[in-house]
């Protein structure tokens, strides 16, 4: 072999180089991973060291008009775990379950929120007792990827007055998840379920804040505090309503237990929903977060059906409340002024193929509209209602929007009944099943045509006021009024006095009230087989209102109950009102 | 201290820089030891560390006390004894950790003594070096070279039979280099890798055929003997038929190893997790690193084989481009050093030795701080000073005091570069 020095050099020579360009290329592949794409690695080391936990954020407060707090929050806490794997995941619960009792929905509802949000820890109990929280934290040392964090919880002071309205949380459910407005939800998050929670959902809910853990490679939690600094969860403005939450409750307890009904009070300048209630009620405050079984049973077995909005879904003949209709589409087509009487005087029934009763058998005699209003005089109306005709009579409900929803912010208010036009009768009983004589039961406000309380609220707006009803709002503070009565102002005025004589000397001649005059109509509903329905709508004071309340009372007789219901809720509401301030929206 | 090691002849930067190299290292396997892990079990391995590294220059300074001499003579039995060790291990071999398939590991009563492919590493190069040194004449011929290819030979398939890819590449590798030390020409040495890059290149069509051009090119140029010519013809191409059927022998980690080597986005959360984890712990120590133990993707595990194949990646986390900076210096000064050696030694054996020593210790650094960074398949050979294992440092050791010594016994001549 060749062993020469400068053989040996040369080759020296060749072999440093070799090294040193080695070198140089491996100091090139560091300064590029390390100092040129130093960034993008150190973002994937965090990915791979930090895990995200959300810090569940307080919804809005909801305050009546006074500022009483109608939805708030209580301190809650909820429990999760980070898992790796759904297997390991199961195996935690059954370790855990030895600590505190899980059953195996809880479980299987752990495991398929873990499923639907792999990043996110999985929530065992989105709202664990204190009991519960005070033994996790215990053997906490056990469980490295448990987390315990506060999170608030709803709360309704006075759930049970509340819950024709206000709604209810719970944890948003696949199904929605699916929904476009509910597209930048989580699983495990809370949303609004029904009523005002439903409806003011963009402005109730609050934002989450986040928190981190570092895990190591197993996906177990080694640090749970200081690692990064915490995002703090926000809740947004409160929510302020039209509500009178005294009024509320007032209603809430007229009605009791054993009342069936519903109200509805509206302020008729604005529109502003004063009291929305339906009777029997139920603790809205046990459906916060999932409600249980049971109760849910038990609610659906109650022959009192709680959870049937009667405010909002019940539809009933209005009857005699409805006679308003019949004579302000009468003063529209100039048929008929204030003091005209019909061809034949009230003999307690009156014959159009078939005998028609009065309500008062022994009759009213020859009385003037504004009589027939006051006594509630169903044989004038039946002559006006014939007069007015089949065709008209209908057009003229649908302009007075007896067959449109109020279009109040609350989800599921159901749509009134009344035929758009004479086809209907056509459609529905066959072009011979019917004859003109329907025209007689629509006119005191029976037969087809059945009416939400909300609505008959709504109506009565325009006729305390100049002729606009306002839609009825809870939260919005601008009034959305339309003219539907389009009266002159005499024939507008004879209308509220002949209101006024209802409570002062007609129907609703029990229900007076000491210092204030109340104008509104009664209405006996005939509800066969069981005995009739109860209505009053209106309103006060009647030189100037300010409440106009609409209710209905499931069975309760005559109209006149309700109507002793209804004045002594004006009373309250306007004798509360020279005492307290409002409060406004800001 | 050092005007007397001076005296006594010792090569004091090449000491050093040994020195420093395995005390940075075995920092790195303490630190490698503090994890966020609930077991401590890595946490004391330094401390074994450190005690290796006792013994280890114990065993150096007693290698000093002999002579290339003694050296040389002693290459004969260490070869016979480590392959005879190689032949056992493939019998009784245990395996270890993650790459427990591979029975590379001795062990006598459950207790593991270390691995017999480190020591015949040591030996093939003494063995080699003995061989080349004894020829007159440069080699010619590829048939002439059938003397030094079978002490090479003889080892590299028995690791191979261990199925440990990488120790085989290091065998690769001396042999190469001290071929070319020995001063065989560019064409032999070319003519010697063609099976191997045919084996390689077989699995693209197009490629293999312009490999073959070239080669009959080289043929044309250079006139091998004609049987010699017609034999490495045969081996071209039996190696392009047989490189599916050797690949299918493959196991399926290496296969995939090999993948991931191709194209690191195969299959990530499997075969390419090792180098994707090393890469994310390298990129993200920056220019000054994270500080030492405090690597993240080392405390949270995230970081493979932190202690042995992975612990350069440590030092890239950790300690940042500039700890890496001071490492490769440390190796590109020790390798320097080394060739310094080679070029001023006395005789063509200790010359040869010292750089089949620099040939290992090459393709380990190459290789493993390569896989680091996804630039070299993942083949598990430790990095030397630096991962833990007893056996490897002190073979390395041995390598030192074999520098050493050649180095004490060499010519004061200044070479070239003035090293």
């Amino acid at each position: 072999m060749s062993f020469h020095p400068n053989e040996v050099l040369r080759r020296a020579r060749v072999a440093r180089g070799v090294v040193m360009a080695v070198f140089v290329a491996l100091g090139g592949a560091f300064f590029r991973t390390q100092v040129l794409q130093n960034a993008e690695y150190v973002l994937q080391s965090e990915k791979n060291r930090l895990r995200e936990v959300p810090l569940p954020g307080a919804r809005g407060i909801i305050y009546d008009r006074k500022g009483e707090i109608i939805a708030e929050n209580l301190p809650g806490y909820q429990v999760s775990i980070i898992s790796p794997t759904v297997d390991s995941l199961r195996s935690a619960l059954v370790a855990l379950s030895r600590i505190v009792p899980i059953d195996s929905t809880q479980q299987e509802q752990a495991v398929s929120r873990f499923r639907r949000s792999p990043k996110r820890p999985a929530v065992i109990f989105p709202d664990a007792s204190f009991e519960v929280i005070s033994m996790l934290e215990e053997r906490r040392v056990e469980f490295p990827g448990l987390i315990i964090q506060s999170s608030p919880k709803r709360y309704y002071p006075d759930a049970v007055a509340m819950a024709a309205l206000i709604g209810y949380t719970g944890e948003i459910s696949p199904e929605e998840l699916l929904l476009p407005q509910y597209s930048d939800y989580k699983p495990g998050q809370e949303v609004g379920k029904a009523g005002l929670e439903k409806q003011y959902e963009v402005k109730l809910r609050g934002t989450e804040g986040r928190r981190f853990v570092e895990v190591d490679a197993r996906n177990r939690v080694v640090r749970d505090n200081g690692v990064r600094a915490d995002e703090a969860p926000e809740a947004p403005p409160p929510l302020r309503t039209n509500l009178d939450l005294d009024l509320q409750k007032y209603a809430h307890e007229y009605f009791g237990d054993s009342l069936r009904g519903a109200v509805v009070a509206l302020d008729p300048r604005t529109g502003g929903v004063l009291a929305l209630y339906s009777a029997p009620s139920y603790d809205v405050n046990r459906f916060v977060g999932g409600v249980s079984g049971k109760y849910f049973k038990s609610l659906l077995d109650d022959p009192g059906k709680p959870l049937y909005n009667r405010a909002l879904q019940g539809t009933y003949a209005p009857a005699s409340t409805w006679k308003l209709a019949t004579a302000v589409i009468g003063l529209q087509r100039g048929l008929v002024t204030m003091d005209s009487r019909m061809p034949q005087p009230c003999s307690g029934a009156f014959y159009y193929g078939r005998v028609f009763k009065c309500w008062n058998h022994s009759g009213h005699g020859d009385v003037t509209l504004a009589q027939a209003i006051a006594k509630s005089c169903d044989v004038y109306f039946y002559q006006l209602g014939l007069k007015i005709g089949l065709a008209n009579l209908v057009a003229g409900g649908v302009k007075l929007g007896f067959k449109d929803r109020t279009n109040i912010d609350l989800p599921n208010e159901r749509r009134p009944a009344w035929p758009e036009s004479i086809d209907y009768f056509n459609k529905r009983y066959g072009p011979r099943g019917w004859n003109q004589s329907v025209v007689l039961s629509l006119a005191i406000g029976q037969a087809d045509n059945s009416q939400t309380p909300l609505n008959m609220a709504r109506f009565y707006t325009a006729l305390a006021t100049d002729g606009a009803a306002a839609t009825p709002q809870i939260v919005a503070q601008t009034p959305a009024r339309a003219q539907i009565l389009n009266l002159t102002t005499e024939q507008l005025q004879g209308l509220q006095l002949a209101l006024a004589d209802v409570v002062s000397r007609g129907t609703a001649a029990g229900a007076q009230i000491q210092g204030l005059t109340i104008a509104g109509k009664t209405g006996t509903a005939q509800n066969p087989p069981h005995p009739d329905n109860a209505w009053f709508v209106g309103y006060a004071p009647a030189n100037n209102p300010t409440i106009v309340v609409a209710i209905m009372i499931e069975e309760g007789l005559h109209g006149s109950a309700a109507a002793r219901v209804a004045t002594k809720m004006m009373e309250r509401y306007l004798k509360a009102k020279l005492t307290l301030t409002t409060v406004t929206n800001d | 201290m050092p005007t007397i090691l001076k005296r006594q002849g010792i090569d004091v930067p090449l000491l050093l820089f040994a020195l420093l190299l395995t005390v940075y290292g075995i920092a790195m396997v303490f630190s490698a030891g503090q994890t966020d892990a609930v077991s401590g079990a890595y946490a004391t391995l330094w401390q074994r560390q450190l005690g290796f590294f006792l013994v280890a220059l114990c065993l150096a300074y007693a290698i000093m006390q002999g002579s290339v001499r003694l050296i040389e003579w002693a290459a004969w039995p260490l070869y016979l004894f480590s392959c005879g060790l190689l032949v056992l291990v493939l019998f009784v071999g245990t395996g270890a950790g993650t790459a427990a398939s591979m029975k590379s590991w001795l062990s006598i009563g459950g207790y593991r003594i270390g691995q017999p492919a480190e020591l015949a590493k040591l030996a093939t190069i003494l063995m080699l070096a003995r061989v080349l040194a004894a020829r007159r004449e440069s080699p010619r011929a590829l048939l002439e070279l059938w003397q030094p290819l079978l002490v090479v030979a003889v080892p590299w398939l028995l690791v191979l039979a261990q199925k440990d890819v990488g120790t085989a590449i290091v065998f690769i590798g001396i042999c190469f280099v001290m071929l070319f030390w020995a001063g065989v020409s560019w064409p032999v040495l070319l003519m010697l890798a063609s099976p191997g890059i045919s084996l390689l290149l077989a699995f693209s069509t197009g490629a293999w055929g312009a490999w073959f051009l070239l080669l009959g090119a080289l043929m044309l140029w250079y006139r091998p003997y004609l049987l010699e010519g017609a034999t490495l013809m045969l081996a071209n191409v039996s190696m392009g038929i047989i490189a599916p059927i050797l690949w299918e022998r493959l196991n399926p980690y290496q296969q995939n190893r090999l993948l991931v080597f191709l194209d690191p986005s195969y299959d990530p959360l499997k075969a390419g997790w090792n180098v994707f984890q090393s890469k994310v712990a390298i990129g993200s120590g920056g220019l000054v690193g994270n500080g030492f133990t405090l690597g993240s993707q080392k405390r949270l595990q995230f970081l493979p084989e932190r202690h042995t194949d992975f612990i350069f990646s440590v030092v890239g986390e950790e300690l940042g481009f500039i700890g890496v900076s001071i490492a490769l210096t440390l190796f590109l000064a020790l390798f320097l050093r080394t060739t310094r050696v080679a070029s001023r030694a006395n005789d063509a054996f200790p010359s040869l030795v010292a750089m089949g020593i620099l040939a290992a210790w090459m393709v380990h650094v190459i290789v493993n701080i390569g896989m680091t960074l996804g630039l070299m398949p993942v083949t598990g050979i430790p990095l030397p000073f630096f991962s833990n294992g007893g056996s490897f440092l002190m073979v390395s050791w041995m390598s030192v005091a074999v520098l050493l010594r050649i180095s004490a016994e060499g010519r004061g001549l200044p070479d070239g570069l003035g090293l």
